[in-house]
């Protein structure tokens, strides 16, 4: 039976906690905020990984960003990936979830011969979650989101997962090739390996694409391509809390918490 | 620029609701949504529609008009008794075609993200999902999305001027649901649709729900942290002491302690309790989005400088392995004095 070819696709984002917003401005300070790869990304790279050990094949990493993302991309290599594919250009910036999707199925197009679309539950930044259903709808293709395990049948040439949903699961079935987004944390995902590290990081294996290599439709990139527009951006007030602390012996601290409990109730 | 299939011109003045439910109820969060398209409609002078499909659910039309629907639109098909991708798709597809609302508002639950994000995309509008309020504006008529992104840190107002529907999702718990006037009516839309079976592709071999709990509608939530190690017996008591339900943030649901229906914050369900009792958790950003909406917000905690202080009306710096015990014994002890 033929190999498996899985792309999985890869966010570069800021960390969480190290984005401030500027009050003067009211952009997001960016500048001094280290960057990693989006932690659900890291789960789906897992899962890929898992099934390239049972079925062989290739994993390809696609990305949409600047150059400055190549370094944690080449982690991925050094963890068991193939390639890379970063779709790069100044034209692609601005993207909101229609645009980003409609750009990462112009490069999965071009990579051609795919059979699953790996990605992440949602993005740690804009936690949209909805970059895997609309990559699958620019594909016309099959969808099966927020999977804690996966499995190909090549004979029947479908894809078996089980999905999360709320106070259950189900398990679903699905032809190839199509987009699986995998639930966040449902796996621990591997260190890189050391003896593969300075191989992955003068590997020849990344290939960088711009708007005009992917044949993409100017209509439909970047800030053009993104019905969505930011108006205002402020940090998020949090509501005044009394913050009062209640002090003393333990005895008397339970009783006051009985108190403040039945008052409220 | 990238064009929607129906724009501001050809737009009707409307918000549509996309409505999910059992057989015989609407689920909490399209109640919700009703709600806070009524309050939206009301001002604005607009028709509230919902859009209801499936099977043999019609029972829930009843509901929707007395929570505030002008309007359903209906459509019942053998293909549309369990949800699949495609054939929700495509239905809610040709409905939005039909209807060309302003605004579509989604339940953000796990079928309602797959759907709205499918569907944007055929419809070449913007979607913006975890919406944390939504309002029209009354002189652009423009729906603006307040979204939060980064964890929580960061808010952010969202429009689009050109493009319809203006889609949105919310998750559950973000709005209130209103109390339902069994003597309002509304319009019945059935839908014609004419699919057949071979645009199906997923296949749905097994589901298997196991009891399912509501987070959101709890009076009390007992949430812990890493700091309670594990231990999530001794909150489940306090909060059955209390009537309450247990919840936890990420670590311990990660590390097996406790089921992923019960993580509390940005990633998991926003709560609105009368009280919060936050045992051993540090307090990062996206766990308090979680519990921002409760009444009173307890927080005890073993280091005097962890964040979750910042956050909550009472404070208690201590080992919640000693604090916990003894406020479920004092509980008990009066709850046997009242019996008695």
């Amino acid at each position: 039976m033929s190999e498996l070819h899985i792309v999985v696709c890869v966010k570069v984002v800021p960390k969480p906690e190290e984005i401030r917003v500027d009050p003067a401005t009211h952009l997001l300070e960016r500048s001094n905020v280290r960057t990693e790869i989006n932690p659900p990304d890291m789960n789906a790279l897992e899962m890929a990984l898992e099934l390239k050990e049972v079925h062989r094949g290739r994993i390809s990493i696609l990305s949409m960003g600047p150059a400055s993302f190549e370094p944690h991309l080449r982690v991925a290599l050094a963890m068991g990936a193939d390639h890379i594919y970063l779709l790069s250009d100044q034209a692609f910036a601005g993207a909101d979830t229609l645009a980003t999707t409609y750009t990462l199925s112009q490069g999965i197009r071009k990579i051609g011969s795919v059979d699953l679309i790996f990605c992440g539950e949602e993005s740690s930044d804009g936690a949209t979650g909805q970059v895997p259903p609309g990559l699958a709808e620019w594909l016309d293709v099959g969808q099966l989101t927020l999977l804690t395990e996966v499995s190909v049948d090549r004979t029947r040439n479908i894809a078996r997962g089980r999905r999360e949903i709320s106070g259950g699961y189900e398990i679903l079935e699905m032809p190839l090739p199509g987009v699986v987004s995998v639930k966040t944390a449902s796996n621990e995902p591997r260190f890189m390996d050391y003896d593969l590290k300075s191989w992955a990081f003068e590997s020849e294996r990344l290939t960088v694409w711009n708007a005009d290599d992917l044949g993409a439709d100017s209509k439909l990139i970047g800030l053009a391509g993104s019905p969505t527009v930011v108006t205002e951006l402020a940090e998020a007030p949090f509501r005044e809390r009394r913050r009062e602390f209640l002090v003393g012996s333990q005895g008397d601290v339970t009783q006051e918490l009985l108190n403040i409990i039945q008052r409220q109730l | 620029m990238v064009s929607s299939l129906y724009g501001v011109d050809q737009e009707t003045r409307s918000i549509w609701v996309y409505l999910e439910g059992s057989a015989e109820h609407l689920a909490g969060v399209s109640l919700e949504l009703i709600a806070k398209g009524r309050e939206m409609c009301d001002r604005l002078s607009w028709k509230l529609v919902g859009l209801s499909l499936g099977h043999q659910v019609a029972g829930l039309i009843e509901e929707g008009f007395a929570h505030g629907l002008d309007q359903i639109w209906f459509g019942d098909d053998p293909l549309l008794e369990h949800f699949t991708i495609e054939a929700y798709t495509y239905a809610a597809h040709q409905a939005i075609m039909a209807g060309t609302p302003s605004v579509f508002l989604l339940g953000a639950t796990p079928n309602g993200r797959d759907l709205a994000g499918r569907l944007a995309v055929r419809l070449r509008t913007g979607l913006n999902a975890d919406c944390t309020n939504l309002e029209v504006k009354p002189d652009t008529k423009r729906l603006v999305c307040e979204v939060s992104g980064f964890g929580g840190g960061v808010l952010a107002m969202i429009e689009m001027a050109n493009h319809r529907p203006q889609m949105a999702t919310v998750r559950p718990g973000v709005f209130s649901p209103g109390e339902p006037d069994f003597s309002r009516v509304g319009e019945v839309i059935p839908l014609t649709l004419d699919f057949s079976r071979d645009l199906i592709q997923t296949r749905l071999i097994k589901r298997s729900i196991g009891e399912e709990i509501d987070l959101t509608q709890a009076p009390v939530l007992v949430a812990g942290g890493r700091g309670v190690d594990g231990d999530f017996e001794m909150l489940t008591e306090l909060a059955s002491l209390l009537g309450g339900e247990v919840g936890a943030t990420r670590p311990p649901v990660d590390e097996g302690h406790i089921g992923r229906e019960r993580q509390i914050g940005q990633t998991g369900v926003v709560c609105s309790p009368k009280i919060a009792i936050c045992c051993g958790i540090s307090g990062a950003f996206h766990f308090v989005v979680g519990v921002e909406k409760a009444d009173t917000v307890i927080a005890i905690n073993s280091d005097p400088e962890a964040p979750i202080f910042e956050f909550a009306d009472y404070c208690i710096v201590g080992d919640v392995h000693q604090i916990l015990p003894s406020l479920i014994e004092s509980l008990s002890a009066e709850r046997e004095v009242s019996i008695v």
